[in-house]
């Protein structure tokens, strides 16, 4: 099972977050800063999968921005490596060529997809037509609202 | 492309709104968060954001408790204050805002609401309260997108104790015509039982729907809970195993829709978590695991694309190939994988093939000597992972003869390591090796002092305990014991001159015990000099006041020379005005006893004290003691647990103290109870605060009791094994006979070297022979010597032993297995044959064989008639009458043998089975039919009697059925009859069809005397399908995958037996005994019973009690046995 999934940026900063364990919230600032280090520090060259405490810890870098999900011991690292890729994929195929705008600005988007996508720390839907259709489906009732956030493109 | 140009399209009315009305309502949400988020990104420093940022934190709190404010606005309000929080600023004024827009807004605002909630609270929040009404509501809503909302929102939050109300709708979506809805729901029912697993006890079976939806994706749902149920209790769900073989087979199979594939390979995740299913069920069960080596096989074959999610794939089934019960072929292919991971030169896969190596070395310790170089190179690899990886795996294959090498090797990373959770572990591990493998005392003893020095005071508290433990108690041999304390003295005292304050608190107070305890050993050191030393420890600015008591005992008990008890003197002086009261009682204590030198010596006499005092738990010595003070009315002793009770009860104002905080390392006071100053130092908090006095005194030898489960006189019970495989590597290895030796070597030469350069591989090749040379010799020994388990080496060798090529073993094991298997089938069921008609009442069908047996004997199968009145002998004779004719023959011989000769007897060959009561099937004036039927094991045989009263008599019969296949035993179907005789025919059945009667039709034609012209008459006899049922003794196991098999199937609701106490158990044992159902195991409420229609048509029912009722289910592969026998059940349940 998940843990946790972090995404942020090469400074450190925080882009999304998402506890699939109840965890409170001066843990959650501990671990936020205990990754940010550990996985910043990671020399380009090594290897994606970290031990932390109990937990795995797989990242991967994506342009400017670090994915960080924690899983369970016994859970299949590649694989998870993979969850990380898949949920890049339908970020980008929902924002079309997805950059880190896209998720500052848009990142309740970002939670909405991951939503779809994993659910209660175990995959809920690998499909990527499968997740898009049912985002589509919710964003359809935006009417109007739906330029609005594209305005990312203009400022990005 | 075109998607951009769209995107800059539908932007532009907007951006031209902003243009036209700033600052109004109408301004964009996005365009707030963006002008916020370009805000921040101006600022230069820590300072201005956070002044921005609380701005903008308070024109939010300002907007979302106006009233004015719609739901829209509110919706980017709370996007605004998640983003606040996400930089690390509370923004709690807003949770309650995000739990009414979740309550109120339309479909979007709704989904914005529930996001914020999720991420605002966590699941012990007062607020989510206030939530659980919307998801109720939204549950139950029309709209689809609200109730994957929902679903979503209680998968991700959602109060514990309110499980139960929204459980029943949760249940309901499991049948919803929506596979998404369906999903959804299987993944709440997942998260429920993972934090509430009692409370989805109930709908078990609905998760097997879900196992069996139509949708790939409701099922591959349903697997996160079967992997956790699995996990829990691999046992229950051995019958599944065929159907996750089949579902893998047919995903590997590319069966499913492409929208599964992930990188065109089907459906990882479903194959990788049906693959760890697998590999729990197959775990030490090989019956199981044969069901899936074709499909594992399959997989291994199937996966050989160059991708990430192949590999992963692959090494999952590597690990379930590993785990199950091992197949040689499939191990082959297996171990080259691993191979291949280890050898590929991208990073994450060489990690997992170390990951891999690891879980199997144990197993099969050839792998790690073939990839020994890769190894080496990982060692020294640049990533500290992959590093620390090697290491486990090396930790793994440590033995006596590579201890040394590896143990170094572990040093050398923990000097580098800075992650403390790594240090922990490692420090552990070193720990265990030098334990048990050292190879001598003075390695012992300085591999121990850098476990204490690197590992500081992180490491576990049994370190150091285990340590003391272990110089305390010794081994066998005195002298070895001599010399190993020794040691530790001297080398402590060297440690001492050096630098002590860079030395960590634990080891300080290893090293002030050993020296207290062991220092008179060194014959040339003077205790003043010790004590100066440990006075220095007192003064270094580092010492905690713990380690300061420890160092104060040891002075205690080092002062017993001149020199040294002025000096203790000069230290008690100091101490005995400090501010700690435990050091001020350890300064009070060395004060007292290096004044009275014989008070000393009687508590702690020179010389060390071998036998460590027995503690009394119970305190029986204080018996007297305490039935006096009762007598003189004190009030009895109460547990400290039910005063606490008793305070709670009562609620008055709680006086009890704070909890007593003892030291960290409670059990290091274990050694002996005077030596520790820990365990003194509650007895100083005692006399410190007398207002508790019984209280603390409890708590004390609660404390003690605890401690004596670990260390009592009979040894620490964890360390005991240890110490004695150290006792036993002490004697360096001659044991091993040089012939083992020579196979080590050649062994060791075989094994392929993938090495290039030779000039640099020379470092190399030595370390490699040095790290695996131990292992090789081992697996050798492994190959030799497969029965006697090497436990002390390896501990967890069970497995190895099994996989290292012990084939013939393995093959032999299953005949045996199922040999003793018949055997008890056969036993079983002659058990049950024979105690059953015992056990059944009076009024059933069956007689016991053994009353007619004396009989049968005697007259053997025909019998001469001397007289004749045919009604009377037909009389079907009751099991009394039975009884009588067994017991008085001799007496009423005269009267009873005109009917006994007339009396039909069964066969002797039949005589020993059940046989139905003899009913008359027809008659004329000379001939009397009468029938029964016998049932044999394997057979059910009707016996039909001819009873001719006159004359010779030729005779025909012929017996027919549609549903049952009639064989005749005799050959010729005339027979001639003679007069004044009983003629038995006899007929074996088999069922063709099930049905719940089968009904026999014959005709007898016969001519009397021989010769004259025909009569016929026609007959009919009727037995019920129970005559062909016989118990089926099958493992639970077996039932389950049984189970599987099987398509025909009815159900059905029963009146249960009643009984107060155990309902199931006694209707399942009616059943076994009217119908002789085997009944194989009752769990709980349910029960699983057996049985076949004769030999090979098994028929199984699964019974549970619900509401009072008992529901049956029936299944076999016979059409309609399943059907006929349930009403046989119902009608043996309905009789009294």
């Amino acid at each position: 099972m998940m843990r946790f999934l972090l995404l942020f940026s090469r400074q450190g900063k925080l882009r999304l977050q998402k506890w699939f364990t109840p965890i409170t919230e001066r843990e959650k600032k501990k671990i936020i800063r205990d990754m940010t280090t550990l996985v910043l520090a990671r020399q380009p060259r090594s290897c994606n999968f970290l031990q932390w405490k109990d937990l795995k810890i797989i990242y991967k870098r994506y342009a400017s921005l670090y994915f960080c999900l924690a899983v369970e011991n016994q859970e299949n690292e590649l694989l998870a490596l993979e969850v990380i890729h898949r949920y890049v994929e339908l970020l980008d195929k929902y924002f079309g060529n997805v950059c880190e705008l896209d998720i500052i600005f848009n990142f309740e988007k970002a939670y909405f997809i991951l939503d779809e996508f994993l659910m209660g720390g175990e995959i809920q839907e690998t499909s990527k037509q499968m997740v898009n259709r049912s985002i589509e489906a919710s964003d359809m009732l935006q009417e109007d609202d739906s330029s609005e956030w594209y305005e990312v493109e203009l400022f990005g | 492309m075109s998607d951009v140009v769209e995107k800059t399209l539908t932007a532009l009315p907007s951006l031209l709104s902003l243009d036209s009305q700033p600052g109004s309502a109408k301004l964009s949400s996005t365009a707030k968060l963006g002008n916020l988020i370009r805000g921040i990104t101006e600022l230069t420093s820590k300072h201005e954001e956070e002044k921005l940022i609380q701005h903008e934190l308070a024109s939010i709190k300002e907007q979302v408790s106006s009233p004015n404010t719609t739901m829209r606005q509110m919706r980017e309000l709370m996007v605004r204050a998640v983003y606040c929080e996400m930089l690390g600023y509370e923004a709690s004024f807003s949770y309650i805002h995000a739990i009414k827009l979740a309550q109120q807004g339309n479909v979007l605002e709704k989904r914005v609401g529930y996001l914020a909630v999720s991420l605002f609270l966590n699941e012990s929040h007062e607020l989510l309260l206030l939530l659980v009404n919307t998801v109720l509501k939204d549950l139950q809503s029309t709209n689809l997108i609200e109730v994957c909302m929902a679903l979503t929102v209680v998968c991700q939050i959602f109060p514990k104790d309110m499980i139960p109300v929204i459980l029943p709708i949760v249940e309901e979506k499991l049948n919803h015509p929506k596979e998404i809805i369906r999903r959804k729901a299987v993944l709440a029912l997942h998260k429920f039982y993972l934090i509430a697993p009692n409370q989805v006890q109930h709908i078990h079976n609905k998760f097997r729907k879900a196992l069996c939806d139509k949708d790939p994706g409701v099922m591959t749902a349903s697997l996160h809970i079967y992997l956790q149920l699995i996990q829990e209790n691999a046992e229950a769900y051995k019958d599944l195993t065929a159907s996750f073989v089949t579902i893998l087979k047919q995903v590997v199979g590319g069966k499913l829709p492409m929208d599964f594939n992930y990188h065109s390979v089907p459906a990882p995740w479903l194959q990788i978590q049906l693959l760890r299913i697998l590999s729990l069920l197959g775990k030490n069960d090989q019956r199981t695991s044969e069901v899936m080596y074709e499909v594992l096989d399959e997989s291994l074959r199937r996966a050989e694309m160059n991708h990430n999610i192949t590999y992963a794939i692959l090494y999952e089934c590597v690990k379930c190939v590993y785990t199950i019960h091992p197949k040689s072929e499939l191990l082959e292919k297996a171990a080259k994988c691993i191979g291949n991971f280890v050898l590929s030169p991208k990073i994450n896969l060489k990690y997992l093939g170390l990951k891999a190596l690891t879980y199997v070395v144990q197993q099969d310790p050839k792998l790690a000597l073939q990839h020994q170089m890769t190894i080496i190179e990982c060692l020294d690899h640049s990533d500290v992972i992959i590093k620390r990886e090697t290491l486990e795996l090396l930790f793994r294959i440590t033995n006596a003869q590579n201890v040394t090498v590896i143990v170094e090797k572990m040093l050398d990373f923990l000097r580098l390591s800075k992650d403390d959770h790594m240090t922990i572990d490692i420090v552990g591990k070193v720990a265990e090796l030098a334990e048990k493998y050292a190879p001598d005392n003075e390695w012992f003893i300085q591999t121990m002092n850098a476990v204490f020095s690197l590992g500081g005071d992180m490491m576990q508290p049994e370190i150091p305990n285990g340590f003391l433990k272990l110089l305390s108690e010794g081994f066998d041999s005195e002298e070895e014991d001599r010399k190993l304390r020794l040691f530790a003295v001297s080398s402590y005292i060297s440690l001492l001159q050096g630098e002590p304050s860079k030395l960590p608190q634990r080891f300080l107070q290893v090293i002030c015990w050993v020296l207290g305890e062991y220092s008179f050993l060194k014959e040339d050191l003077e205790p003043s000099v010790v004590l100066g030393l440990l006075t220095k420890l007192l003064d270094m600015k580092s010492s905690s006041s713990e380690t300061k008591s420890w160092v104060l005992v040891a002075m205690t008990k080092l002062c017993w020379s001149e020199a040294a008890v002025s000096e203790a003197q000069q230290v008690a002086e100091t101490y005995s005005s400090s501010f700690d009261t435990t050091l001020r009682q350890r300064a009070q204590e060395l004060q007292h006893l290096s004044r009275d030198s014989q008070l000393h010596s009687r508590v702690l006499p020179p010389g060390g004290r071998l036998e460590p005092d027995e503690v009394d738990s119970s305190l029986s010595f204080l018996d007297g003691f305490v039935s006096e003070a009762l007598s003189a009315g004190a009030a009895p002793y109460k547990p400290l647990h039910q005063r606490q009770e008793e305070l709670s009860r009562s609620k008055v104002l709680s006086l009890e103290p704070y909890g007593l905080s003892l030291p960290i390392s409670t059990s290091s006071c274990s050694i002996t109870d005077r030596q520790s100053p820990t365990l003194l130092s509650t007895s100083s908090g005692l006399s410190g605060d007398g207002t508790d006095f019984s209280h603390r005194g409890s708590s004390t030898t609660l404390r003690l009791d605890g401690v004596k489960r670990v260390w009592g006189r009979e040894g620490y019970l964890a360390q005991k094994k240890p110490v004695e495989e150290v006792a036993q590597v002490e004697v360096p290895s001659p044991l091993r006979s040089p012939s083992q030796q020579g196979d080590a070597n050649s062994c060791r030469s075989k094994t392929p070297t993938p090495t290039a350069n030779p000039e640099c591989d020379q470092e190399k090749q030595q370390l490699a022979s040095s790290l695996f040379g131990g292992l090789s010799s081992q697996s050798s020994v492994c190959l030799m010597e497969k029965s006697e388990p090497d436990i002390q080496r390896f501990r967890r060798k069970a497995k190895g032993q099994r996989s290292s090529s012990t084939t013939n073993e393995q093959r032999a094991n299953p005949t045996v297995s199922s040999a003793s298997a018949v055997d008890n089938l056969l036993c079983n069921n002659l058990l049950e044959a024979d105690t059953e008609p015992i056990n059944s009442s009076a009024k059933q069908t069956f007689q016991h064989p053994h009353s007619l047996s004396v009989a049968n004997g005697a007259c053997d199968a025909e019998a001469i008639l001397t007289d004749g009145d045919p009604k009377e002998r037909n009389q079907p004779l009751s099991s009394e009458d039975f009884v009588e004719a067994d017991d008085s023959p001799p007496r009423e011989d005269q009267e009873r043998s005109k009917d006994s000769c007339l009396t039909p007897h069964l066969p002797a060959e039949l005589s020993g089975f059940s046989h139905s009561e003899i009913i008359p099937l027809c008659s004329s004036q000379s001939l009397d039919l009468s029938a029964c039927h016998v049932q044999t094991d394997n057979s059910v045989v009707l016996v039909v009697f001819i009873t001719n009263t006159s004359e010779d008599a030729n005779l025909q019969i012929q017996v027919l059925s549609e549903e049952l296949e009639v064989f005749c035993v005799c050959e010729s179907p005339v027979e001639e009859v003679r007069g004044r005789s009983v003629s038995v025919r006899q007929y074996s059945l088999t069922v063709k069809m099930p049905l719940v009667h089968f009904e026999l039709v014959g005709m007898l034609s016969y001519s009397i005397p021989a010769g004259m012209p025909q009569a016929m008459m026609q007959f009919s006899y009727k037995l019920p399908l129970t005559s062909f049922i016989r118990p089926l003794t099958v493992s639970t196991e077996e039932y389950g995958s049984m189970w599987l098999a099987f398509s025909h199937d009815t159900k059905q609701n029963l009146t249960l037996i009643k009984e107060e106490r155990e309902p199931l158990t006694a209707t399942l044992n009616a059943l076994n005994k009217k119908l002789s159902l085997h009944v194989v195991e009752i769990i709980g409420v349910e029960g699983l019973v057996a049985c076949s229609l004769l030999q090979d048509q098994p028929c199984l029912m699964h019974c549970r009690v619900h509401a009072g009722r008992l529901a049956v289910w029936l299944r076999s592969p016979v059409p309609d046995l399943p059907d006929c026998l349930l009403y046989h059940c119902q009608r043996a349940l309905q009789e009294p």
